[in-house]
């Protein structure tokens, strides 16, 4: 009998050749369906290709995102992406689209979350009910808002005009000035109850029995709120918004739906698919969407770092 | 009838060294029971053995054959582990036949052995239901039963007793005791921290260290000559009262080791004096906390309960000098 | 004590307005989709007809009826294959230890927050190679691409958080890997799995970028898609009693579901949220 030199277990060789095959599978798929499709579209955006030839394309470097003639006259002409006014409007849609919803939806989301959290009769028809706006499709609720927003025989402009918040019928879709608002809406409406079942989550994981340490120390229930709940559910709250802002920047069907053709509401996504399918650019359009998910991976790697995901927990 | 060795077995993780070196040999049926406080190494030498984790150097045989790279259930072992570790959703019957169904045995076998496990450990009523539908007692007579079904060459404690309560620890631990009696044949480890439990089951118990053996011994051996200070203050309860300065001077020694059950109270002329701080009744004992001067106070064990008050004067000497003497580095001393 | 019924009422009051607005725009559907004719017209807050000829028209005329069909299969192949792929998986992730297991993890994550847009393109010309254009399969194939991370992700949390214990119990009792996840690990996942592929479900049936975009014909679509092409000549022809009842038909089952399974939903959200 002698000193063996450090020979892996038969138990060990077997759990990483099984872990290797069982990987195997989801990997492919994800490199076939995400990560080869990604570094097409990136190349694309370096190319001529179009929708009808794409086999045919050509690299042509940095021209879909900026390029510049010089003309006789010393004058340069600027053309791409980056000087794209229709561009900078979906970028600036997109932006305030993401931040002021999700910004509602943490209000609403939190004032919710504070109600389930409460112990009272009914609790359990609230915690349906505010399940049902988020297990309809969008593109219902969308067309389902978009038949109450009419506006000849949308029931919201009857319903505010009998409150008295409106005087005359708004064509809240249509008209450049609510648009947006109504974009707003409805995505408030209908994501409002995730981000409120996440801040709840949040709100649960608190210990009771510092509540009831306030309530000895006559804490007033408003100051208690700010000092003692929003502290520590502010974690849960940051990922819950950092999820919904990530998800928000990448908006489609709402829009696409119920303000098809409004400038006003155009996100970055929207534009991207219009010049890739609609209007035949997609070389352009291939470069919107690498400039969209840039801008997206850069949040979501701000997001880890900030929100330090636990990623390596577990025993083995 | 399977021999253990183990030669210079190592176990790191990382830079983390949990293992530093064991040298042990586990005789033919013998139960063996390694004992040390938290952290010292014992669940991870066990596991070891299992085959549970990897050994990072060193050999270990069962009967000559070297097994470091084997699987478990390759090195024929069985393992009952601390919660029990039964599957939920399994019946009690095929809790214990899972393993000798994925080792093909045939269906009569298979139904035989486990009907005799569950005879000895007498759970045959239980054999239908699920492990929540059973006490905390029953679930862990099942874990022994899905031991005992494979019949191992090598059985496996780890802590056992240790979700268990008091009362229900010390039948449970007299069951173990029978088994081993009933399957003599079979080397057993068993790991614990609770020294009772090592004194009370083991042939021969290893006391862990910092992932070294500290000592191996049968459990008198340990409790009359133990090779250090660690040892000496491990095994016992209450722990060995240790004094230094002029109480060990007197006997020339730099430490000395006194157990509580062998000192006692004289009306006068003690060795020592003090104050008595408290005084601890348990109906059958009592103990005695008293000042002597040194650092600690000393703990003498009484039959009986104390008649003695809080605040009195007591004389205390060791029992026929029945004392043990440690040099500074806690090792016995030399005469 | 006034001062409490003073709060209890505005309490309710605010719980009262909470379950409106949360129920009132599908409430709406509903009653609109049981009227008809000039009487979809007339502004009524409460169910004044009761008329299933939006219904019957839905079913029975275009591809309604074969677009539900389409999303069924679609979203169930999807749930199935990602199901099988992800349990093997996240098994391998929580709990077998090997190098680049937590930047595989990462990459799963990011891939979970994948803008659709930025590999359509990439996705047309691999789907349209693949020949699987204006196909039930190419639909499937790239809903792949949210499905998996999510499951893969959520399945992971829950199987890390199984016993050890368990686990190296069967590894003595001598099963391998495969052993421990089909005949260990399955039966006590259940809930999870039933979770997860409800939430894998979903996300498949509402889809509708891809749905829009890799299909061509009338027969292919799946329903998202009809119901988001449901248009008139012009915006007064929109036939908002048949868009309301095909609404209304792809959505109850959804919410009969939801509310059958809300806990553990809600468990599976926050588990993919919180954690993920």
């Amino acid at each position: 009998m002698t000193a063996s030199p450090t020979v892996r277990s038969e138990l060990l060789r077997q759990r990483s050749r099984s872990a290797r095959l069982f990987l195997l599978p989801m990997i492919l798929a994800l490199a076939v369906v995400a990560g080869w499709p990604l570094l097409r579209t990136i190349y694309f955006s370096f190319t001529d290709a179009s929708l009808t030839n794409i086999d045919a394309a050509k690299w042509v470097g940095f021209k879909n995102y900026l390029s510049w003639i010089q003309l006789k006259s010393g004058r340069t002409i600027y053309s791409g992406l980056l000087v794209d006014p229709a561009w900078w409007n979906a970028v600036w849609n997109t932006v305030r689209f993401s931040v002021i919803s999700v910004a509602l939806e943490a209000v609403f989301g939190m004032i919710i979350a504070l109600v389930l959290n409460a112990e009272f009769k009914g609790r359990g028809i609230v915690r349906a009910a505010i399940l049902i706006p988020w297990a309809i499709p969008t593109i219902v609720s969308a067309r389902m808002w978009g038949w109450m927003m009419n506006d000849q025989f949308g029931i919201l402009n009857d319903l505010f005009m009998r409150v008295g918040l409106i005087d005359h019928p708004i064509a809240w879709t249509a008209s450049s000035d609510t648009a947006m608002i109504a974009v707003l809406i409805v995505d408030v409406w209908k994501t409002t109850p995730f981000m409120a079942l996440l801040i709840l989550a949040g709100l649960q994981m608190i210990p009771g029995d510092i509540y009831e340490a306030a309530r000895i120390d006559g804490v007033h229930p408003v100051k208690q709120f700010f000092r003692i709940t929003l502290p520590l559910v502010k974690p849960a709250l940051m990922v819950a918004i950092i999820f919904r802002l990530l998800d928000a920047m990448r908006i489609f069907d709402l829009i696409y739906v119920l303000t098809p053709n409004s400038a006003q509401t155009k996100t970055m996504s929207v534009l991207a698919r219009e010049n890739l399918i609609d209007f035949d650019k997609f070389a352009y359009g291939s470069a919107q969407s690498t400039l969209l998910f840039l801008v997206i991976a850069l949040m979501t790697m701000l997001a880890i770092w900030i929100g330090r995901v636990k990623l390596d927990g577990g025993e083995r | 009838m399977t021999t253990i060795r183990m030669q210079d077995l190592r176990k790191s993780f990382g830079t983390f060294d949990v293992i530093k070196g064991v040298d042990l040999e586990i005789e033919p049926g013998e139960f063996m029971v390694f004992v040390g406080p938290s952290g010292c190494g014992k669940s991870t030498l066990l596991r070891l053995v299992a085959g549970l984790e990897d050994i990072t150097s060193g050999t270990l045989a069962f009967d000559e054959k070297i097994v470091n790279s084997l699987t478990p259930s390759q090195r024929g072992i069985a393992m009952v582990f601390q919660s029990y570790a039964l599957y939920p959703h399994m019946t009690v019957y095929d809790n214990m036949a899972f393993g000798l169904k994925l080792a093909k045995g045939s269906a009569d076998d298979v139904k035989r052995r486990v009907h005799k496990a569950a005879e000895m450990l007498q759970i045959t009523d239980y054999l239908d239901r699920l492990p929540k539908q059973l006490s905390g007692g029953q679930r862990q007579r099942v874990a022994i039963g899905r031991a005992i079904v494979r019949d191992p060459k090598v059985f496996l404690f780890d802590e056992p007793l240790s979700n268990l309560d008091a009362a229900l620890r010390v039948a449970t631990r007299l069951e173990i005791a029978k088994l081993h009696a009933k399957m003599h044949e079979t080397t057993m480890i068993y790991v614990t921290h609770d020294q009772v439990e090592a004194m009370t089951l083991a042939d021969r118990i290893c006391v862990l260290r910092d992932g070294n053996v500290e000592q191996v011994g049968t459990p008198l051996e340990l409790y009359e000559k133990p090779q250090s200070i660690f040892v000496a203050g491990f095994i016992g309860s209450p722990k060995m009262n240790f004094l230094t300065e002029q109480f060990a001077d007197a006997y020339k020694t730099d430490i000395l080791g006194v157990r509580p059950e062998h000192l006692e109270i004289k009306d006068k002329d003690g060795l020592w004096k003090g104050k008595l701080l408290l005084a601890e009744n348990l109906g059958s004992e009592s103990f005695l906390y008293i000042d002597i001067g040194a650092k600690e106070p000393l703990v003498v064990r009484q039959d009986g309960s104390a008649h003695q008050q809080p605040g009195e004067l007591l004389c205390v000497a060791p029992v026929n000098n029945n004392i043990h003497r440690f040099d500074q580095s806690g090792r016995p001393a030399a005469n | 004590m006034p001062m409490s019924i003073i709060k209890n009422t505005a309490f309710y009051a605010l719980v009262a307005v909470i379950v409106v607005c949360a129920v009132f725009p599908f409430y709406y559907a509903i009653i609109t989709s049981f009227r008809t004719g000039s009487a979809i017209f007339t502004i009524e807050y409460w169910p004044t007809s009761f008329s299933v000829a939006n219904y019957v028209n839905v079913i029975a005329s275009g591809s309604f009826a074969r677009n539900l069909l389409n999303s069924i299969i679609v979203s169930a192949c999807v749930v199935t294959l990602s199901l099988l792929m992800a349990v093997t998986a996240a098994f391998a992730l929580s709990r077998v230890r090997f190098r680049g297991r937590s930047l595989l993890l990462l990459t799963i994550l990011s891939v979970s927050m994948f803008p659709q847009i930025a590999v359509l393109a990439g996705l047309f010309e691999v789907i349209r190679l693949l020949g699987l254009y204006n196909t039930l399969g190419g639909l499937v194939f790239s809903y792949m691409i949210f499905t998996l991370p999510f499951t893969v992700w959520v399945l992971t949390t829950f199987m890390r958080d199984l016993p050890v214990e368990i686990e190296e119990a069967a590894i003595v009792d001598g099963a391998t890997p495969w052993v421990i996840i089909t005949r260990v690990f399955l039966p006590l996942m259940w809930p999870a799995l039933v979770t997860t592929g409800l939430l894998a479900f979903i996300a498949a049936w509402n889809e509708f970028l891809f749905a829009l975009t890799f299909t061509s014909s009338t027969e292919t679509r799946t329903v998202p898609v009809t119901i988001a092409l449901f248009t008139g000549s012009s915006a007064h022809e929109v036939p908002w009693g048949i868009v309301m009842a095909a609404s209304v038909i792809v959505t109850v089952p959804l919410v009969v579901l939801v509310l059958i399974f809300q806990r553990k939903i809600i468990s599976g959200l926050t588990a993919g949220g919180v954690k993920g």
